[in-house]
């Protein structure tokens, strides 16, 4: 046991790696993708600017189509270009730009520097191969073990993520598990080399409530336990609230609002994010009116002038409707893409 | 309270599993097992579980789309597992159904006038063949499409308009019950939201009874009148909204609701979070006793050998129905009630009109080679090889 | 809900009202929609031109060519090419050119009426299956997998040779159709029972029911439109394969005989000059290979158009 322990522990941040004294670990600027067409070019994101800190959890919140999946792809690099096309922008990890980066180089990122965990477990996991060699394969590749050792650590990983009987089931497929038991697998394989940053894109949209719990709160834990960096992509503003720091909405493929998560919920300061906090029906309340931010989001190819929201805006004024509005500091720690944004904070 | 107008007693659905080259059954899916409840005029029962409970079953079971392996629905007196041919014709214009995927849920090759046309298509009785397309047109209307797009195809709408659709087909011939398969589940937070309403204007307007089955405990709570908890083909607890949500006896409804996310970070970790422990058993091999005596704090050996009724159990406050030996109120959810807090319309708005559609008669979706790539891995309604395919992720989207 | 899932519909959703674009508002059906993109493809044209060509010679060779190609001028009897005879005569002294013109009408024939039987057959076969289910789904597929193990040509001879023998040109293209249609449907039927089992558990199919909508009326409306789109795509590339199969069969002496003009007789009588006169091989042979191949491309074009995910 203390073996094992101090073997973790010393893992947990590789010698290795640099990490910048202000913990600073992802830097995205100004980041832009396309997507190039046989019927035009969908502007997927159109600047988008954050970072990331070492144990700090980020929440990209976006409904669909607003880029926020597309940002992850972009930061992990398995984006397919074509016909993605990234004509700006930068994305530093630990102050080196992965864009510009030799390919080579910049695959050997995944994994040990920057790992993603995808919504569909059952699909991202290979079914012809059992779970314990796909975990192990990870170790062999990027650290040479031989193969008892990486299984051994394949079957120390199953435990780590919860997996009951994980020595017997380490020579299962993934068929064989459950959907929730998939995810920790999943979980599992992106943790395996300890990486900085951790992507969790929908992790737990398409689990049943009581296992989406379960691993929400192992995410948690282990991003604890390791000071990684996670970013969060959901829809979701429950799952949001419970285990986020900070969250950055996403609107047609620009940041309309960051804020530390308590008062972003208390006092919203984008009408985009203070709607959609009303027209979700809560659990803890009865008698509810919901109301609904009206329309559609706009369609990529025809992004409209100005704000991209005005068209569903009860605020719109003529303002909105030229010129686009950037994102800047309202407050200490608060931004937002609003012309009116300190009306609406104390609205 | 109001008459009841659908009853389903005792409904049991078991699927044959096949094995062997000679598919011989060695065993059954049980999918719904032993499940009674009523409905009320004009109201809205809301059915949650997780998936494999088998409440979308229970929902085919009602619309008869499938014949339950014992058991019967009863409406308005009539026992439609027995109803003849004629009568079943008819039944068919009570009760209808809304399903969940916009995307299979309309015909990709027949016009909206032709989708919403076809109930009266095959019962011509109810509207005369002239006045078909201004009833469509109406029915776009009220549920807040715009009736000039009657021409149009399924794949020129929105996910949320696509449902419009399918709820204005389920409502053409006037149906008192009114079965709603995850409605909302597939739509985004904000479309979710129009759809709620426009299902809670239509309820008032036409006085339908809802069956609304969904797995968001939290969407539920706000549509319904009374609830059914479901767990592994049996109902666990049933009760009014309040009963249910702020009086849970069993534990199975108490761990489900501590569990739901609150959107609200000033709760975080002071709210009591009941972890259940391993994954609900094959609905092929339930566990004796009761069901959910295996991930169960509270089990006890009676639990293992008998199992519990659906009877009125005390709540604490009155009794309402529960199947758990040991039931007992425990207060997950802290209530408030916000029926005089009016939303605040300066940023959102209850009109149930889709303005986006009402508006102009401008909108096309991006055309499919955009969503090919940003949707990464959906595969779109295009044709019939693309379409038949569904999305695997969605929880309980095709219960056995 | 489902992250991909919304991101689709989302996509959908982007409609956004300030369109700027004109041509809104009107109905586009996915038929439509395939027709427009078919006809963006320039491979479209290419192989439609071929085809209308191939099918204006089987109706109207007298168009192409004023020459009678059963008149035989034994005297010139393996005549290169000249411009009397632009593709040269073959070895009973006819015209080459005529003959290929006037064989077109025993392939389009063949590749049309088997097509039609087939997807007919084939068709209703695999719609019955699929839609059923059950014992009458495993019988009628375990029948087709009896015909489908028979080789073509094997099979085709068998049948050729069993019915009655008769020189008479239309009982023996029926009879060529027929052999075709027996060994060919159960691959349709394979298809077509696949697609309606993939259609049939849509939400739409079941809306239908619960409307109370008649089985046939389900079919109809709802699975056949549906299912309809991946025959049609093999039809079409499988008429080639049948024009190529009518050729065979004629060259091998069991299909069409002299003195009825097929391609395929023309190049089995051609084989004995393959070295001194190529020609008399080449140009029916080209012919044969032209339609062939406008089909395939047909067939890969209609493909494209009807899945645009192959865009």
């Amino acid at each position: 046991m203390t073996t094992t322990t101090t073997r973790a522990a010393k893992k947990a941040v590789p010698e290795s790696r640099y990490v910048p004294e202000d913990g600073l670990l992802l830097d995205v600027e100004d980041l832009h993708v396309e997507f190039h067409t046989a019927d035009g070019i969908a502007k997927a994101i159109n600047g988008v600017s954050f970072q990331l800190r070492q144990g700090e959890t980020l929440a990209i919140l976006g409904e669909s189509g607003s880029g926020k999946s597309v940002t992850a792809q972009a930061i992990m690099g398995i984006l397919d270009m074509p016909p993605a096309v990234i004509p700006e922008g930068k994305i530093r990890y630990c102050g080196q730009d992965l864009l510009t980066m030799d390919p080579e180089v910049r695959r050997k990122t995944r994994g040990p520097e920057i790992s993603m965990i995808f919504q569909d477990a059952l699909s991202s996991l290979n079914p012809v191969f059992p779970v314990g060699w796909q975990i192990a394969e990870m170790f062999r590749q990027h650290r040479e073990l031989n193969k008892s050792d990486a299984m051994n650590e394949a079957v120390r990983l199953m435990e780590r993520v919860q997996i009951p009987a994980a020595r017997e089931r380490v020579k299962a497929y993934p068929h064989q598990f459950s959907g929730g038991m998939r995810q920790r697998i999943m979980i599992a394989m992106a943790i395996a080399l300890d990486p900085a940053v951790l992507i969790a894109d929908e992790p737990t949209t398409a689990l049943d409530v009581t296992v989406q719990a379960q691993i929400m709160a192992l995410l948690e834990e282990l991003q604890e336990e390791r000071k990684m960096g996670l970013i969060l992509i959901t829809h979701d503003l429950g799952v949001v609230a419970d285990v986020a720091d900070r969250i950055a909405v996403m609107y047609a493929g620009r940041l309309v609002e960051t804020a530390d998560i308590l008062p972003l919920y208390a006092s919203p300061a984008h009408p985009y994010t203070r709607g959609l906090l009303e027209s979700i029906p809560r659990l803890d309340q009865k008698g509810q009116t919901l109301a609904a931010i009206g329309g559609l989001p706009p369609n990529l190819m025809r992004i409209p002038q100005g704000c991209a929201f005005n068209p569903r805006c009860r605020m719109a004024q003529d303002i909105c409707r030229q010129d686009r509005p950037e994102l800047r500091e309202i407050v200490s720690g608060r931004f937002s893409a609003c012309h009116f944004a300190e009306e609406v904070i104390d609205a | 309270m109001p008459e009841v107008i659908l009853e389903a007693k005792d409904l049991v659905k078991h699927y044959p599993i096949k094995t062997g080259i000679m598919r011989r059954t060695t065993g059954h899916v049980k999918a719904v097992d032993g499940v009674s409840f009523e409905l009320h005029k004009g109201e809205t029962l809301g059915i949650v579980g997780e998936s494999g409970c088998g409440k979308s079953t229970l929902g085919r079971l009602i619309m008869r789309l499938e014949e339950p392996t014992a058991g019967e629905v009863v409406f308005e007196g009539l026992e439609m597992q027995k109803a003849s041919t004629g009568d079943m014709r008819k039944l068919r214009r009570d009760i209808q159904i809304v399903f969940q995927d916009p995307y299979t849920s309309l015909n990709p090759r027949m016009t909206v006038g032709d989708i919403i046309g076809e109930p009266f298509e095959i019962h011509s009785e109810v509207v005369p063949k002239g006045g078909r397309r201004q009833r469509v047109q109406e029915l776009l209307d009220l549920v807040g499409l715009n009736p000039e797009h009657i021409n149009r195809y399924p794949h020129q709408f929105s996910g949320g308009q696509r449902q419009r659709i399918g709820i204005a087909r389920g409502i053409a011939l006037n149906p008192k019950v009114l079965v709603c398969d995850e409605p909302v589940s597939a739509l985004d937070v904000s479309v979710q939201a129009q759809v709620v309403n426009l299902m809670e204007k239509l309820q008032d307007e036409l006085g339908l009874a809802y069956i609304f089955i969904a797995h968001d405990l939290s969407v539920v709570r706000h549509i319904s009148d009374r609830v059914g908890v479901m767990y592994l083909g049996k109902m666990a607890e049933l009760g009014t909204e309040d009963e249910v949500y702020e009086h849970p006896t069993h534990p199975y409804t108490q761990a489900l609701l501590s569990a739901v996310p609150v959107p609200d970070p000033t709760l975080r970790g002071k709210r009591e979070q009941i972890v259940l422990v391993g994954d609900v058993p094959s609905p092929a091999n339930p566990p004796k006793g009761c069901r959910f005596h295996t991930r169960c704090w509270k089990a006890q050996e009676k639990c293992k050998v008998e199992e519990p009724q659906l009877i009125d159990r005390p709540d604490g406050q009155g009794a309402h129905r529960s199947a758990c030996h040991f039931a007992e109120l425990r207060t997950i959810v802290e209530t408030v009630d916000v029926t005089q807090v009016e939303p605040d319309d300066r940023f959102a708005g209850t009109d149930v009109r889709d303005p986006s559609d009402a508006e102009a008669a401008a909108d096309v979706p991006a055309p499919e080679s955009v969503n090919e790539h940003v949707a990464q891995d959906r595969n779109l309604p295009g044709d019939a090889t693309t379409m038949v395919q569904n999305d695997e992720g969605a929880p309980d989207r095709r219960e056995i | 809900m489902t992250e991909p899932a919304t991101e689709a519909i989302a996509q959908q959703q982007s409609t956004g009202s300030l369109d700027a674009r004109g041509d809104v508002g009107d109905a586009r059906s996915l038929w439509s929609d395939a027709w427009r993109a078919m006809r963006r493809n320039p491979m479209f044209w290419i192989s439609a031109t071929m085809i209308a060509v191939f099918i204006l010679m089987s109706v109207f060779p007298q168009l192409f060519t004023s020459t009678d190609p059963a008149r035989a001028i034994l005297e010139r009897s393996r005549e290169k090419p000249s411009s009397e005879a632009w593709f040269g005569r073959n070895i009973q002294g006819y015209d080459i050119y005529a003959r290929c013109i006037y064989g077109a009408r025993a392939s389009i024939l063949v590749g049309l009426l088997t097509t039609i039987s087939v997807v007919l057959v084939g068709g209703a076969v695999g719609v019955f299956a699929g839609y059923k289910g059950g014992w009458v789904d495993s019988l009628l597929s375990r029948i087709g997998d009896v015909f489908f193990a028979i080789p073509l040509l094997l099979g085709a001879i068998i049948v050729l040779v069993s019915l009655p023998r008769s020189t008479n040109y239309w009982f023996i293209i029926l009879k060529v159709v027929l052999a075709l249609t027996v060994l060919g449907w159960p691959s349709i039927a394979r298809l077509m029972r696949s697609s309606v089992i993939q259609v049939k558990p849509n939400d739409y199919v079941q809306a239908a029911r619960a409307l109370g909508a008649s089985p046939w009326r389900v079919i109809r409306s709802h699975i056949l439109p549906n299912a309809l789109a991946p025959v049609i795509v093999v039809s079409t590339i499988n008429l080639g394969g049948y024009i190529a199969a009518e050729a065979t069969l004629s060259f091998l002496g069991i299909g069409l005989q002299s003195p009825a003009i097929s391609w395929g007789i023309d190049i089995s009588s051609a084989i004995v000059g393959l070295r001194t006169t190529p020609h008399m091989l080449l140009f029916p042979s080209l012919f044969l290979s032209l339609a062939v191949l406008a089909f395939i491309l047909l067939g890969d074009v209609v493909r494209d158009a009807l899945d645009p995910k192959n865009r």
